[in-house]
């Protein structure tokens, strides 16, 4: 954490200091006060000096005044500094992310970054204002205060010199009994939720297999658990207020005592009996305020560096040092004996892949889930790197291109039909910025999208939610073809896209596609036969490796796989029913 | 990714109580400092009164001990408030003993006085008419020791009993959220299926944790704070009332000074981190909506386009932020200074005071102490009334969920029906999701026993719609479900369902090792029961294969179990239930080819000898199936058999053409 902090905060160096500055002014105004009230009683009060009493209540409405100034400039800086800095560490892990490849958002996970760049941040960003505005003081608080009495009284402070240790010593043990016991807590309520989450998923099946009552016994368990600990914990932090109090009191108590003996003999003016009270009083606070600090700390050190190491991973695809450039837009793509695996994976995921796609070429990719396919396919856009061999785009290593340059060859339809929040219009001029209403008519035409966005009030204009129902998952499909086919790209990649639609908006949609894509190259991956029956190529992918290739007739006379493929899919023993 | 990420990472932190950052700080009591309350989003409970009441309903069990807890608070706070005062009188022990030195041995208090006079000190003289002086003799130190004494026993009891205060209040709180959650949990049992529909799943389980959650560190915390303030607050005034009327005074006119000062900065600061925790909100969906789309993005070179974004937002964000931490920051200051405002003004006054003999040091020194004792729980009381605003709000969504309408009851007379042929009849069904769309209308069906009905249609056709009615996870609207001539709603609920046997698609497999997963389909099965459904479900070889073989334990990320392999786990649980009637749900993602066989081999042999509802994506099972429904858009459109349907040409043969004829051509 400290870190993160210092590299982040060194823009704020100034305003740091200039808190420092404000914050010893409060603790010597906060000090200079119970001193000021002694002089009333000694020199005042004990006197009779009315004009006294009331001269030195004056400065001691000025030292009040300047005491606050400080304060508020300084809750001032401190909220700019830490709030400021919150700002910028988000802004740092935001561009980092962009500039990451898929291996590296894998890696961590794409919810994981999204607490990382908010959450793990706000905790941060929290802690440095308790920082500044509230610890900073603690220390300050402290010294002085024993600086203070040490200046008033030597054998008084004894008791402040046995305080701090007592306190300090009871706190410490505190929080060793009770920090395993918060985060067993923490574990338990995870249990809560984990059993509430697999009673709500499971719902059905729970009430299918009549288990509803073992469910609840189950439940029963983890909640018992959890509040068998919580109450313990709270139990065992009843002691604390009650012990420091109890410390804080029997010091005055001390002081009163010994003070009395001084006071007796002469040795002290009855005035800094009061003071000294004060004092015992900010510095034993000072103390149990620090140990906020405690509590706090470790929640934001691991957030800390949790932020530390995004922000401390290299992208690991980056443009060249020298592009490739003015390569023709043509669209062929090309694999050469692609090898590739995940880091640290023992078996390669996809290995001896060769293969090309020119334009006018429609390729289809099969296999079963988790044979490589959408693996494959990223490999095109250098989604990921190829760990042997090379995958070539108009003749040249995609390596070699300039990521831009790369990426305005291709249209990608992903897995997942991600739009973002906004409007139709807004989603499809992603592909073409410039595109007009007509073209983007056009292109929703042929992505077989025109007809329920005519049908939105809206139109173009009809709003799209990036999780909400606004479209279901069929238009959503469809749209997203839609916001690729405008930027009409000389690759187009499909990555098995027509999943959600029925069966006759598929077979249309590819009959319209067939057409508008006539001149550009095409890569399909797709699970339904019936979807990709129709490519140039077939491509049947087995264990990352390509198990057979070739046209769905010659492929059904060729390739064992394939054929499993479709029977499992179509069931070839009612085939002569049909035809 | 660790569990407390994975909430975290949920739904953005909007300002409804479901946000994951609405809990600044640490987990459990102690809580955070004093403004903690300002942190997080104050959703505001519809109906305040309402929902304190009840919360309030819910602790009437406890009451007895939470009169208790009273009680002891009571003694606590004025053992607490009277220390100050016995401060006092020592301190005035010791002065007097301080002044009575000074005086000459032998004479009187009255000579001295009179002395004084004659030497025209006749403030000193008040001062010293009001004491009680034995000149020539020093500090009368038995009596400070008895009144120390007294003043440490009075510490210690007062401690004593705001312990035992505060360990009480915990069994009462977090005994009052174990019923809480147990009446959840149970009341979740209850719902019909319906409600799961209609409420994402987060917001459930959001009202079962954060909520619950919020209520019961309220409960914890700031319940005995509140009694605590109160009493201290009164116990003050009293005492300061008795020492002086107008020290009193004084501080009194800071009471509302303060309470006008920290509603003023809390409501502005309120709306700033109101707009704070939307931005949030904002902020998180761009985030979250960026991050998802990452390759999109790339690829749609929009990189620039969505840092810019970013950066307006993060700009705002930091704004409404600083603006928030700033205004509720300047709180802790200004209550300070108008605590030494007070602290100035009594420290003046109360001098003057003790100058003309009308009140004692001890006492001003008491006094001092009394009043920063008095500005605290006023503060305290404010922001204290922001967390009990929000948890009558976290109260009102909990229960809002338990007054949810329930299942319709049981039929009054059960019959019990132990084992069944698998005769099922729908009778005139009719049903409907929404009240004004018709789904399923006048549907008649009748299945003899160890017959296999293929449901088929397009994807979204509600072929679910009717397993759900099966088994009566919803209500018909109309007509009546009969298995072997008896009414399904004269039998209970789990009667019923024990008859059926489900295989589902979305394989739900809990977090437990294998065999408790399979044995999750009877309840007691034995070892060998367990072992022999898991042959008959072909899947005994793989998880003999796996390191740990039955005890392997499934969870959310168990990578070493295949969305197939789970599948046939879930036919291994069906073996095991061994029902009459059995409802399967074939997979429409195709697994692996060797898993695939397996699963259909399993299957079929589940099949064997009960009715069984199909819903069907493989053409096989349709061909064999004895009847086949034929549903689009939530309706059953046709039925028969394949040969039937074939030769009406309606849609089920368009539908058949389309998503096989093509293939199969030019297959055979």
């Amino acid at each position: 954490m400290i870190r993160l902090l210092r590299e982040r905060l060194r823009p704020y160096a100034q305003q740091i200091v200039v808190i420092g500055a404000l914050v010893l002014v409060q603790a010597i105004a906060s000090l200079y006060l119970p001193t000021l009230n002694a002089d009333i009683i000694n020199d005042g009060v004990v006197t009779g000096d009315i004009d006294y009493i009331l001269r030195t209540g004056g400065i001691m409405l000025v030292v009040t005044l300047v005491f606050v100034v400080a304060a508020v400039a300084s809750v001032y800086l401190g909220s700019r500094v830490s709030m400021g800095m919150g700002r910028d560490v988000r802004g740092a892990l935001f561009r980092r992310v962009e500039s990451f490849s898929q291996a590296e958002v894998n890696h961590f996970g794409t919810p994981s970054l999204i607490t990382r760049t908010t959450n793990d941040v706000q905790q941060v960003q929290m802690v440095v204002l308790m920082i500044l505005n509230v610890i900073l003081l603690a220390p300050m608080m402290m010294v002085g205060g024993i600086i203070m009495s040490l200046r008033l009284n030597v054998e008084l402070s004894t008791v402040v010199f046995v305080a701090i240790p007592v306190l300090l010593a009871f706190i410490a043990a505190m929080v060793r009994a009770t920090l395993p016991l918060f985060q067993s807590m923490q574990a338990k309520i995870d249990r809560v939720n984990q059993v509430t989450r697999e009673v709500l998923s499971g719902i059905r099946v729970i009430r299918a297999f009549d288990r509803t009552r073992h469910e609840e016994e189950r439940f029963t368990a983890a909640n018992r658990d959890l509040t068998w600990t919580t109450l313990k914990v709270n139990r065992l932090f009843a002691l604390m207020f009650p012990t420091v109090g109890i410390v804080l009191n029997l010091s005055m108590v001390a002081i009163m005592w010994f003070g009395g003996r001084q006071i007796a003999d002469g040795d002290m003016p009855i005035g800094d009996l009061t003071a000294f009270l004060t004092y015992i009083i900010q510095i034993l606070f000072s103390v149990i305020m620090a140990t906020i600090l405690f509590v706090m700390v470790p929640r934001a050190a691991a957030s800390a560096e949790r932020i530390q190491a995004v922000l401390e991973t290299e992208p690991s695809i980056v443009d060249p040092a020298t592009p490739a450039r003015d390569v023709p837009l043509r669209g062929r793509v090309e694999f050469r004996d692609v090898e590739f695996r995940y880091p640290h994976a023992e078996e390669p995921v996809l290995s001896g892949i060769s293969f090309t796609a020119a334009p006018g070429e429609t390729v289809a990719i099969v296999g079963s889930t988790g044979c490589g396919k959408s693996t494959l396919i990223s490999l095109i856009p250098r989604f990921y790197d190829v760990t042997a061999g090379s995958v070539l785009v108009d003749g040249v290593d995609v390596r070699e291109f300039e990521l831009k340059d790369l990426w305005r060859r291709i249209g990608l339809v992903p897995q997942k039909s991600f739009l973002f929040s906004g409007t139709v219009a807004g989603n499809l001029r992603q592909g073409d910025a410039a595109a007009s209403d007509e073209e983007l008519w056009h292109v929703l035409e042929t992505a077989q999208g025109r007809e329920f966005v005519e049908e939105m009030p809206e139109r173009l204009a009809a709003a799209v939610a990036q999780g909400g129902a606004s479209v279901s998952g069929g238009q959503r499909q469809r749209l997203a073809i839609a916001r690729a086919l405008a930027k009409r790209a000389p690759i187009n990649i499909f990555d098995d896209s027509f999943s959600a639609l029925d069966f006759t908006t598929d077979a249309r949609l590819r009959a319209a596609l067939k057409k508008e894509m006539a001149e550009a190259t095409v890569i399909i991956v797709a699970q339904r036969v019936g979807t990709i029956m129709r490519a140039d190529r077939i491509i049947v992918l087995e264990n990352g490796t390509i198990a057979a290739m070739g046209t769905h007739a010659q492929l059904l006379e060729t390739s064992e796989t394939y054929r499993e493929i479709v029977a499992s899919q179509l069931g070839l023993d009612g085939a002569e029913g049909v035809a | 990714m660790s569990a407390g990420e994975r909430r975290a990472a949920g739904p953005p932190a909007g300002p409804g109580p479901a946000g994951p950052a609405r809990r600044g700080g640490p987990p459990g009591p102690g809580g955070g400092p004093p403004g903690h309350a300002l942190m997080m989003p104050v959703a505001k409970p519809k109906d305040l009164k309402g929902a304190l009441r009840r919360l309030a309903g819910l602790l009437a069990r406890e009451r007895l001990l939470i009169g208790v807890v009273v009680l002891l608070a009571v003694v606590s706070v004025a053992l607490a408030v009277l220390g100050p005062k016995i401060l006092g009188q020592a301190t005035d022990i010791l002065f007097e003993g301080v002044v009575s030195r000074q005086l000459p041995a032998g004479t009187t208090q009255e000579e001295a006085i009179a002395g004084l006079r004659a030497r025209g000190q006749d403030q000193v003289a008040e001062m010293l008419a009001s004491m009680t002086l034995r000149p020539g003799e020093g500090v009368d130190f038995d009596a400070m020791g008895v009144t120390l004494l007294l003043l440490v026993g009075v510490y210690l009891l007062s401690a004593v009993f705001s312990w035992l205060q505060q360990y009480l209040m915990a069994g009462v709180a977090q005994r009052t959220m174990y019923e809480l959650r147990q009446a959840v949990d149970e009341k979740l049992a209850r719902l019909p299926l319906r409600y799961f529909d209609d409420h994402p799943r987060g917001d459930v389980l959001s009202r079962m944790t954060n909520d619950i959650d919020n209520i019961s560190q309220t409960l914890q915390q700031t319940l005995t704070q509140l009694i605590t303030a109160a009493l201290t607050i009164a116990g003050v005034l009293v005492m300061m009332l008795w020492i002086s009327w107008i020290l009193a005074l004084i501080s009194l006119l800071v009471v509302p000074f303060s309470v006008i000062v920290t509603l003023f900065i809390a409501k502005r600061s309120q709306k700033q981190f109101a707009a704070q925790w939307e931005r949030t909100g904002d902020l998180n969906g761009h985030v979250e909506e960026t991050f998802t789309g990452h390759n999109v993005v790339k690829v749609f070179g929009r990189q620039e386009e969505v840092i810019e974004a970013f950066d307006v937002q993060n700009e705002k964000l930091y704004r409404s932020s600083f603006r928030a931490q700033f205004i509720s920051g300047t709180i802790q200051p200004v209550m300070n200074f108008v605590g030494n405002l007070n602290y100035v003004a009594v420290a003046v006054v109360g001098g003057v005071m003790v100058a003309n003999g009308r009140i004692s040091l001890g006492d001003v020194q008491a006094f001092i102490q009394y009043s920063r004792q008095f500005t605290m729980p006023i503060a305290q009381t404010a922001s204290i009334t922001n967390v009990l605003q929000s948890a009558a709000a976290s109260a009102e969504r909990v229960f809002e969920l338990l007054d949810e309408a329930e299942e319709e009851p049981e039929a009054a007379e059960v019959v019990k029906l132990p084992h069944t042929r698998g005769h099922i009849t729908l009778r005139d069904v009719s049903f409907r999701y929404v009240p004004d769309t018709p789904l399923i209308e006048h549907l008649d069906l009748d299945v003899p026993p160890g017959q296999t009905v293929a449901i088929v249609g397009p994807t979204g056709a509600g072929k679910t719609t009717l397993v759900n009615l099966l088994l009566r996870f919803y209500e018909l609207d109309g007509g009546a479900v009969l298995i072997d001539g008896v009414d399904s709603r004269q039998m209970s609920r789990s009667d019923l369902r024990r008859l059926f046997g489900m295989v589902l698609q979305d394989t739900w497999l809990f977090t437990g090792t294998i065999r408790e997963n399979i044995a999750y389909g009877r309840e007691g099965a034995s070892a060998e029961e367990i072992l022999a459904a898991a042959r008959a479900a072909r899947v005994d070889h793989f998880v003999r294969t796996l390191p740990d073989g039955y005890d392997t334990v499934l969870d959310d990320d168990a990578t070493n179990v295949s969305e197939g392999e789970k599948q046939l786990l879930t036919i291994a649980r069906a073996f095991l239930a061994d029902p009459d009637v059995l409802i399967l749900d074939e997979a429409t993602s195709s697994v692996d080819t060797r898993t695939e066989v397996l699963i259909q081999d399993a299957m079929a042999e589940l099949m064997e000898g009960r009715t069984s509802f199909v819903i069907a994506h493989r053409l096989s099972t349709i061909h064999g199936a004895d009847t086949i429904l034929v549903m689009d858009r939530g309706r059953i459109v046709e039925q028969g058999t394949h040969e039937e349907l074939l030769a009406r040409r309606g849609f089920y043969h368009d539908l058949y053409a389309s998503q096989f004829t093509e293939a199969l051509v030019e297959a055979s």
